[in-house]
């Protein structure tokens, strides 16, 4: 109530002075880590009241300069006016004083705190939590009602989904009586339900008078909610436009420094004999519950399978099952005739010795040693194989004639073999695993995530990548969160959902609605019902 | 009967004894371990806080001051503790291991040159100690059957520590989960960026409850010294330390849970005492290594599977470092 007609006051305050100073100004921003410099000579203007986006690809700078922003480091230059007032910002404590409040692309949340706890936390009113607990209690009710974000202030916020849980740390900003609000990456968990949501919540705040700041990589959001955008490439502003004047082409181009097509799919078919088939998995959990239920699938030569959902459905254990890495506790999976069951034993070596690649959904984790040099991993997991091996020790020869090969192939940069693999962008360690398991020719490729984390050019050749693959004759069986991905590249798109496929759609019919719906189990078509009636 | 009546009352009256210093030392750990600070130098700073105690009790003959130097002593060795674990995101257990073998050392080294006793301190009259407490009409309530007993010989005639002991463990449940501070240290243990960018800083939040812990530790060792015994020997705490972290595992990092623990640990400790040389029928005389032995092996065969599994702080051991 306070909070609400505050900013309300200060909205009509800046309209009756006619020339209402913008609610951010960032002038000459510079900041370095070592050698690189994250952000130079960066320029923002955010008018108040309005929703801004910035876009730029992984590593441009957007993160830097928002967490300078919000007094995570402390630009090397320039200066920040907060609604025309100059302002040091040096903690989140500074930031949140000013009005900013964030809500960051990993939530910053308590998992086992209930939600009053974890909005009221940093924000108590006095050292016994007895006389916050109600006065926050009335004020999340508040906030909740003005703004239709409905939480239950006592659930504990681990038990509930991701959409909710952002909730949570928009009502925390809230709380804190935040005039302007920075999304970092708000939609990269959401359904595209939930995402429209979101978006609708956030236009009542601009109604409302909040500023809103969109950080995002994905076009079609800039389109759809902001009025104005800016673009950062390479820690600069290369341009500032008005949504309304724009398009998603002019941006993408502005991020990437080139023109760039997006990836179409050829709609031959190339199909041939079913390589992969999956018949009534299932995988328990640790507590005996199930990861993954009665899982029926197949995957033909020629064909990309697209596994749609929201990430955490049982996508992970369906990738890690599938090539080697989890065993099963039910059903069986065929792969070239080769069967197994949950008693035997098999490893990913043996998937690898069946041809099955794997290109794994978090490439710091099982992709990748990220201290070896290049060369390392890209023989990685193969480094048994006799064209690598000169009796007990490496052909360092071979070795290094096929790693500069496949460099120069896949575009690795820098392409010096010895490099760290550390020291590389997302992108291209993502393209070093992809070399590494497409080159070996295989048969069935399980892929995860193939482009999460990487930039724009990049997604470009991976999916080219992958297209390639596919005429070749390969079986890909690819999970990805990304719906756009999914759509893109998929011949049929499987949607899983707490663990079941719930439906199952053909590529060309399939769209984003829909799917979402299905994502969030949802839609009730006729193809799900069978399904779902099985289990 | 009533012989057997006393002798498990005088029984559970030792394991009250000789749990205080683990209750001590385990609400201590629970500060730090909450807060995301593993804590295994329990054992160092309780036993260089005996010895200050004695040291100073021996020289100054007031239990008060030697209480007041103990934790002095303990809460500088928290501070180093978090110097190297928060400000320079060292290694919680290397840290922890280093001050447990600084303070072995230092004691004996500083024992020999101030009082050359061969690491030991003299021993200390009534006047320099905390002594037991009698309650009221003790002696008279003892011609009491049971209750008059329990209230004689179980709950009065206890160092007044040990009553702070038993008390604090209300006082920290209440911190720790009815005050500011208290959701604080939970919520940083749990997720330290959480905190940082609610505008708390995190160093100071651990910092304040590594040093609390210390003022625990400082109280647990002055027990040890000047309440249980009359002087400092060497490596007298003899590992409590890790008893304490134990109990605080074993409870979970909760108070009330860790209580019990440390109250169990103190039990078998008790009951090993009792046995010596005692022949148990059908099976003859326990060897007492064997109950000692019982708190680890329990520790380790309880938390394996049978209560659960015991979750520590998600954040624990992991330093702190600001993401980009």
């Amino acid at each position: 109530m306070n909070h609400s007609s505050q900013i309300v006051e200060s909205a009509e305050q800046t309209v009756a002075e006619m020339s209402p100073p913008p609610a951010i100004e960032l002038r000459n921003i510079n900041k370095s880590f070592g050698a690189v410099q994250a952000n130079r000579n960066v320029d923002l203007i955010v008018q108040a009241g309005t929703i801004h986006g910035i876009v730029g690809e992984n590593g441009a700078g957007k993160s830097t300069l928002m967490s300078i922003l919000y007094g995570f480091y402390e630009a090397d230059e320039g200066s920040i006016q907060i609604n025309g007032k100059p302002a040091r910002i040096n903690s989140s404590q500074a930031a949140i004083a000013a009005g900013i409040g964030m809500v960051h692309q990993h939530f910053m949340l308590v998992a086992n705190f209930s939600v009053l706890e974890n909005v009221m936390m940093g924000a108590e009113k006095g050292f016994l939590l007895k006389n916050s607990i109600g006065q926050a209690r009335r004020k999340l009710r508040e906030l909740s009602e003005n703004y239709s974000l409905h939480v239950d202030p006592d659930a504990l916020t681990d038990d509930l989904p991701v959409g909710q849980q952002q909730r949570v740390e928009i009502l925390k900003a809230l709380f804190r009586s935040a005039g302007i609000l920075i999304l970092d990456e708000p939609t990269g968990v959401l359904t595209p339900q939930e995402t429209e949501q979101l978006f609708k919540i956030l236009s009542s705040l601009r109604d409302e008078g909040v500023t809103i700041i969109l950080i995002t990589h994905k076009l079609r959001e800039i389109m759809a909610i902001t009025d104005n955008v800016s673009v950062m490439r390479d820690g600069e502003m290369v341009a500032h436009c008005q949504t309304a004047e724009t398009s998603t082409a002019e941006l993408a181009e502005l991020m990437v420094g080139r023109k760039v097509s997006a990836a179409t799919r050829s709609r031959e078919q190339f199909l041939g004999d079913i390589r992969l088939k999956v018949e009534n998995l299932s995988v328990a959990g640790s507590l005996g519950n199930k990861l993954l239920d009665d899982i029926n699938l197949e995957v033909r030569s020629g064909e990309i399978v697209g596994i749609a959902g929201v990430s955490g459905n049982g996508q992970s254990e369906l990738l890690e099952v599938l090539s080697g890495i989890r065993p099963l506790s039910q059903g069986q999976i065929t792969i070239n005739g080769q069967q197994f069951k949950a008693e035997d034993s098999y490893n990913a070596a043996d998937m690898r010795e069946l041809k099955v690649a794997h290109v794994p959904e978090d490439r710091h984790r099982t992709g990748m040693v990220t201290a070896m040099s290049a060369w390392e991993s890209l023989i990685l997991g193969y480094h048994h194989d006799s064209r690598y091996n000169k009796g007990i020790l490496f052909d360092q020869a071979a070795i290094h004639e096929e790693a500069e090969r496949l460099i120069k192939e896949f575009d690795v940069r820098p392409g010096d073999p010895e490099i760290k693999s550390a020291n590389m962008s997302g992108g291209n360690q993502q393209k070093l695993i992809l070399a590494r398991e497409i080159d070996k020719s295989p048969e069935v490729l399980i892929v995860g995530q193939p482009t999460r984390g990487v930039d724009i050019g990049a997604i470009e050749f991976i999916h080219g990548q992958l297209n390639q693959l596919r005429q070749r004759g390969c079986a890909i069986l690819m999970v990805s969160v990304e719906l756009d991905e999914v759509l893109a590249l998929s011949d049929r798109i499987l949607v899983i959902f707490d663990g079941r496929i719930v439906a199952e759609v053909n590529g060309n019919e399939a769209d984003t609605m829909t799917l979402g719906l299905m994502m969030a189990n949802a839609h009730e078509p006729r193809s799900s019902q069978n399904l779902k009636g099985d289990a | 009967m009533s012989d057997l009546f006393l002798m498990i009352i005088l029984t559970f009256d030792a394991a009250l004894r000789v749990s205080t210093p683990l209750i001590l030392c385990a609400m201590a750990g629970l500060f730090s371990e909450r807060s995301g600070i593993i804590d295994i130098s329990l054992e160092g700073k309780m036993l260089m806080g005996a010895f200050i105690a004695a040291a100073v009790a021996a020289v100054t003959g007031s239990a008060w001051l030697a209480l007041m130097a103990a934790i002095v002593a303990t809460m500088l060795m928290s501070a180093l503790h978090g110097f190297a674990c928060i400000t320079h995101r060292g290694n919680h257990v290397v840290s922890g291991v280093a001050i447990n073998i600084m303070a072995s050392g230092l004691t004996i080294a500083l024992g020999h040159a101030w009082f050359k006793r061969g690491g030991q301190t003299p021993s200390l009259l009534a006047d320099a100690r905390f002594m037991p407490m009698e309650f009221p009409f003790a002696e008279q309530a003892g011609n009491i059957p049971i209750i008059g007993t329990i209230y004689k010989e179980l709950l009065s005639g206890h160092n007044g520590i040990v009553y702070v002991a038993l008390g604090l463990v209300g006082l920290v449940w209440w911190i720790i989960y009815r005050t500011r501070f208290g959701l604080r240290v939970r919520a940083v243990g749990e997720n330290p960026q959480a905190v940082d960018t609610a505008g708390i800083s995190v160093s100071w939040l651990r910092y304040r409850a590594v040093l609390l812990g210390g003022v625990l530790t400082g109280i647990a060792g002055t027990y040890l010294a000047i309440a249980q015994n009359a002087g400092f020997v060497r490596e007298m705490t003899a590992g409590q330390g890790y008893i304490a972290l134990a109990a605080l595992i074993f409870g979970k990092w909760r108070p009330l849970p860790a209580l019990g623990a440390c109250l169990m640990f103190g039990l078998l400790d008790a009951v090993a005492i009792r046995l010596q040389g005692v022949e148990v029928p059908m099976i003859g005389e326990v060897p007492v290594q064997f109950i000692q032995a019982l708190p680890y092996v329990l520790t380790v065969v309880l938390l394996a599977g049978f209560i659960g599994k015991a979750t520590p702080p998600r954040a624990i051991g992991v330093p702190y470092v600001k993401e980009r």
